[in-house]
């Protein structure tokens, strides 16, 4: 005769409410264990999905992502020139805001070097011609089909992706390398106007003979045309080094040039974690643990109060002539129960809510099975405590 | 007839100092077996105080216990008293202080579980004994289904299902009519002779008192036989 099944047939409808409540309680606990998860993979998303060996950046500076870096265009085909360089692809990445249909995006637009087949498409299709085309994360709810205006162009949305999002959460966006360099530098008719204007105003204001009509001419056509003018900047260019190098070889010689710094994919990452998101990743970590202490006390005190609604059946037991492990199994039994099926409910439900979280919560497998482990523990510890005040109970209690 | 319970000088003192109270004060008291007696006294006498001590509940704090010829307590216990109380000692209350998550027969079926019977066999027993109390019908019926006459019945037959050698009653009829209070104090004498257990009943009342074989007094912790 198992006691503690059949007295959870008989309470079922208070088991049921306990055991929903503190699957809640481990839903929470699991939710922000997964927002924790969520917030490395998100960060170091595009690190790991980039496959570059090396990221070379502007000097002194630790971007792309930590801080805003700027290179010149022909970085990439220098780079690219180099000893031990398989390949070298510029990187170009910012984030917009916009109206669109009455509600506020925020994108990461990210500049490809080719068309994208490699991401993770939920709908439609890779990017196909080199213009006016764009794939789109589907937190950035943007059906297929949809056009949207960013600069001067109106792209059109060809693709969906799934689970792709910048380190700040922004769903990310993905044109041709070009398009996200027309973005970024994207610059009215007037101020385009005003500065061809100065750029005259410095011409006229320079003495007689030392100027030209053709040097004129020039400064008076589009800013890409005069050579002392900087053209588009990129972030970063990756690198993927040549099978037969060793990665820091090259990376030293890439460190050789003055005007760059560079890291590996594995710095980059460090650079994401140790500084990007360290806070965030802190304080979800204080606040995971805190969480994690209040439900092993709430845990606990809920197990200790239904044992001590069973103390006048326990002494009874007792009179009965009951061996102590009879009380110990009953209260370990409905304990672990409780907290077992709690967990499993969390499991369930956090499967169904997760995914309706702006933000990404990434479930791993690893911290379950953690999480199941401190569950079992606290149920256990929760029985100690019932355990030692059932063994403290008199006979007689049944008496009073 | 043989000596079922034998318990010598027992002394049990609540407090200290001045405010100390003696609820047992050397008593000393006998059964035989398949003897039905009563114990009767005013509130604070120290019935419930020896009916625990006899029963193995709570120690006195002094004295000797001998139940079927072997000594459990002299001056402290000498057995394993919770296997001894299993085997060999059954209790009924004021309140009959079923299992509420049980039904009935497992009510009855339960100490015999506890002492390792197989279900088989305390299933059959305990429906033996359901019927014996003519209450077969009920046997999956949980407490709360059951009058207050029922649950006590229910009660007895838990109490008989390890044949004890002794059958501990205190007030069993308080919560009961005086119909089903006289019927439950028959049922305890019918035990007796039918089990030959011996029956110590803790009372107030006095309406009954023909079923018992003797009938004892108990005041400021003294026992005198009437």
């Amino acid at each position: 005769m198992n006691l503690a099944l059949k007295d959870i047939r008989f309470k079922f409808g208070r088991f049921l409410l306990t055991t929903f409540g503190i699957s809640l309680l481990l839903m929470v606990v699991m939710g922000m264990g997964g927002i924790y998860r969520g917030l490395i993979q998100e960060a170091t998303l595009i690190i790991d999905r980039a496959g570059a060996d090396i990221w070379v950046v502007q000097k002194d500076t630790k971007g792309p992502f930590a801080e805003v870096s700027k290179l010149p265009r022909s970085m990439e085909y220098r780079i690219a020139a180099m000893e031990g360089v398989e390949s070298a692809s510029a990187f170009v990445s910012h984030t917009v805001q916009r109206d669109f249909r009455g509600r506020v995006i925020r994108m990461t637009i990210q500049g490809l070097p080719d068309d994208g087949r490699w991401l993770p498409l939920l709908k439609g299709r890779p990017l196909r011609e080199g213009h006016f085309e764009m794939l789109a994360d589907k937190s950035a709810q943007l059906p297929l089909g949809t056009r949207i205006r960013l600069g001067k162009d109106t792209y059109e949305v060809v693709g969906i992706t799934g689970q792709m999002n910048a380190p700040s959460g922004d769903a990310m966006v993905f044109v041709s390398l070009d398009d996200a360099l027309a973005i970024q530098n994207d610059t009215p008719a007037e101020a385009i106007r005003a500065e061809r204007e100065a750029r005259v105003r410095r011409f006229d204001a320079m003495p007689y003979g030392s100027t030209s009509a053709e040097h004129a001419e020039t400064l008076r056509s589009a800013s890409s045309r005069p050579a002392a003018l900087p053209g588009r900047r990129i972030s970063a260019v990756l690198v993927k080094v040549q099978k037969g190098w060793n990665t820091e070889e090259v990376l030293q010689r890439i460190r050789e040039l003055p005007d760059v710094s560079a890291y590996t994919a594995d710095g980059e990452r460090q650079i994401m974690l140790g500084g990007f998101v360290a806070r965030s990743r802190r304080q979800i970590r204080l606040f995971r643990t805190i969480l994690l202490i209040v439900s092993t006390v709430v845990m606990t005190l809920v197990l200790f109060m239904l044992t001590m609604d069973k103390l006048h059946d326990i002494a009874m037991l007792k009179l009965l002539g009951a061996r102590n492990g009879v009380m110990v199994e009953m209260i370990l039994t409905q304990a672990l129960l409780i907290g077992c099926i709690a967990f499993g409910i969390a499991r369930c439900l956090g499967q169904w809510a997760y995914p309706m979280f702006p933000r990404r919560v990434v479930l791993v497998t690893a911290d379950l099975w953690l999480l199941f482990g401190i569950v079992v523990g606290v149920s256990i510890l929760a029985s100690v405590a019932g355990v030692v005040k059932a063994m403290l109970t008199d006979a007689g209690e049944v008496l009073s | 007839m043989t000596q079922a319970l034998l318990a010598e000088n027992l002394r049990k003192k609540y407090g200290r100092g001045d405010t100390a109270v003696t609820a047992l004060d050397n008593v000393t008291i006998s059964m035989d077996t398949g003897e039905v007696v009563a114990l009767l006294g005013p509130s604070g006498a120290g019935k419930s105080t020896l009916l625990t001590a006899l029963g193995l509940i709570r120690p006195p704090d002094s004295g000797r216990i001998v139940i079927d010829g072997k000594v459990i307590f002299d001056n402290g216990y000498r057995t394993d008293i919770r296997a001894f109380r299993r085997a060999n000692l059954g209790f009924v209350f004021q309140k009959a202080n079923l299992l509420p998550f049980l039904t009935a027969r497992e009510n009855v079926q339960l100490p015999m579980e506890l002492d390792d019977v197989s279900n088989g066999k305390s299933r059959r027993r305990a429906m033996e004994l359901l019927a014996q109390f003519g209450m077969e019908d009920r046997q999956s019926f949980k407490p709360s289904e059951l009058s207050g006459g029922q649950q006590q019945r229910v009660a007895i037959a838990r109490a008989l299902a390890n044949s004890p050698k002794l059958l501990f009653a205190d007030e069993p009829t308080a919560a009961l009519d005086s119909v089903m209070g006289r019927k439950v104090m028959e049922m305890m004498k019918r035990v007796a002779h039918d089990f030959q257990t011996s029956v110590l009943v803790v009372t107030h009342d006095t309406r009954a008192l023909d079923v018992f074989d003797r009938i004892l007094h108990m005041e400021d912790g003294r026992i005198r036989e009437q």
